[in-house]
């Protein structure tokens, strides 16, 4: 059979023979290699992540305003979308739960996917993208305007000042959005139970805290600690290590926010796993 | 050296040299992804002089000045400054000496997020540690007044102009009162008035903060008006060395092109 793509020569280092490889074969081989260096690279730069954070001098004052920035500026955004979210499925479950005249059961239910589920991982998707994108956009431009490189000249650990503080702010700050988009879905869901019925506030918590427990909670928010350092590291990493043209600006915020995305999904997919095995 | 058609130029003689060797370049090679940028480069700065760095653009002369502070690592070669071998220092001995070197970098590298009063204090609460709130204060109005842009002091970088830019940048560069200077080409994208501004205020920290400096630059007035002595990099090699006068006087063609 034909070889549809070009074929180049080379010399076996094993045989000292010449043999001949597509140049696709090459292009796959790079693509790989470059796979796992950047697995590497990662894995080199969360070891410097670690060391700095115990290091003497942490940045206090630049963690806290990270905070500020990750916390407070998001809140807007996880609000409404808690909200609707609480509405969205509430609307969804409700026909479902009436073929089965089970419609009491709708606030437990809601409440238990939202807590365990929804509310987690949509959160850490919003996330991803407005927070992801942020630090890899900010730190990608730092990089191309030598803002990093004089950092590192005043001799100020730019890894230290930069990193440690967002990766931290953005590991502490996601649990308490993802707890914040928990209540706002609730709301959202008592706003949906109304739409066709008329359950008083009080009322729709009490069922759907019955139907909740610690189990529901815990796993929920320790698995969102997580989703924040993933954010955090993958944002910092991919804009840390951006090009220097201007162009690396845009690669490292579009890649940071689509591979701290599919990270959320993996490391959720683990947390469920564990936590099934658990408990 | 390139042995071309240029005039034999004296070495400068040791009587005229201002001072102690600030930093002492020997053999330096720096190359990337198998091309040479820099081939065995040899230099001397003295104290209290300023030198220039005269080149095209891709003669490595930005390499050659991110290897003095370490932002490069040579393929070969010994750097000393003041006194310290730059490759064999560990990470704190680093610091310790690049917060007596002011770097003003090309696009001035100002940091977008904070306002120029939090930018110059930015390096000075890091390495002037012992300093109270109100000293802190004082060396920043100082450092403005110096540059001339006393009233910048709650803007934003954005809202500057190139040339405010550049002199902000320089303010934070003086801020930790350095003994070396290392100008990234302090003039390009400037217009000439603005060039000869940033050229007076480099002679001016020279005089004021008895600076020992290198000027990176491809702007001929810039070299003209700062330069004690001026060394010419033509494809990664030392062309030429000498006074501003030699490099006037020179039949050279290559040397010509650049002092019509």
């Amino acid at each position: 059979m034909k070889n549809l793509h070009p074929v180049i020569k080379i010399r076996s280092f094993a045989t000292g023979k010449s043999v001949k490889i597509s140049e696709k074969a090459i292009e796959k081989t790079q693509l790989a290699t470059e796979f796992f260096s950047d697995i590497g690279n990662m894995a080199i730069f969360i070891k410097q992540i670690v060391k700095e954070t115990f290091s003497r001098d942490f940045e206090f004052k630049e963690f806290l305003r990270q905070c500020y920035e990750i916390g407070n500026k998001s809140l807007p955004l996880i609000a409404i979308t808690g909200a609707i979210m609480g509405v969205v499925l509430t609307i969804q479950s409700r026909p479902a739960l009436e073929d089965f005249g089970a419609v009491t059961m709708l606030p437990g239910m809601v409440a238990i996917s939202i807590i365990r589920e929804i509310g987690p991982v949509i959160t850490a998707l919003i996330l991803a993208g407005k927070i992801g994108s942020g630090m890899g956009a900010e730190l990608g431009s730092m990089k191309v305007s030598e803002q990093i490189d004089a950092m590192e000249v005043s001799a100020t650990n730019p890894m230290r000042y930069l990193v440690v503080t967002r990766v931290l702010a953005a590991t502490f700050m996601v649990p308490i959005l993802v707890l914040f988009a928990d209540a706002l879905g609730l709301f959202g869901s008592w706003v949906g139970v109304n739409i066709k019925g008329d359950v008083s506030l009080v009322l729709f918590l009490s069922q759907a805290f019955s139907s909740v427990e610690f189990i529901d909670f815990f796993p929920a928010l320790v698995k969102s600690f997580f989703f924040g350092s993933v954010i955090g590291i993958v944002g910092c990493y991919k804009g840390y290590n951006a090009g220097r043209g201007t162009e690396s600006v845009g690669v490292a915020a579009n890649s940071a926010v689509v591979l701290s995305s599919l990270l959320v999904i993996v490391v959720d997919l683990i947390a469920v796993q564990i936590t099934d095995m658990i408990l | 050296m390139k042995n071309l058609q240029k005039e034999p130029i004296p070495a400068i003689s040791t009587e005229e040299k201002p001072g102690r060797k600030m930093i002492e370049i020997i053999g330096l090679k720096k190359g990337f992804n198998n091309q040479e940028v820099l081939k065995d480069i040899s230099l001397q700065l003295f104290s209290g002089e300023n030198l220039v760095v005269l080149g095209k653009s891709g003669s490595g002369k930005s390499v050659l000045i991110q290897c003095i502070i370490r932002l490069l690592v040579p393929d070969a070669g010994s750097i000393e400054v003041l006194g310290s071998d730059v490759n064999s220092l560990n990470k704190n001995e680093l610091d310790e000496l690049r917060r007596k070197i002011g770097f003003l970098f090309q696009s001035g590298a100002l940091y977008d997020s904070m306002t120029v009063k939090q930018n110059l204090e930015f390096p000075l609460r890091r390495i002037r540690k012992h300093l109270t709130e109100k000293e802190i204060k004082e060396k920043v109005n100082e450092v403005l007044e110096n540059v001339g842009l006393a009233d910048a002091l709650n803007k934003m970088p954005s809202q500057l102009s190139g040339g405010m830019r550049k002199r902000i940048s320089l303010a934070r560069t003086i801020v930790i009162d350095p003994s070396i200077m290392l100008y990234d080409e302090p003039t390009t994208g400037l217009d000439p008035v603005t060039s000869d501004e940033i050229s007076a205020l480099i002679n001016e920290v020279q005089k004021k903060y008895k600076t020992s400096s290198i000027i990176i630059t491809h702007d001929i007035e810039c070299a003209k008006a700062t330069a004690d002595r001026i060394m010419m990099l033509q494809d990664g090699e030392v062309y030429l060395e000498g006074k501003v006068k030699d490099f006037e006087n020179s039949t050279d063609p290559i040397i010509k092109s650049f002092f019509k």
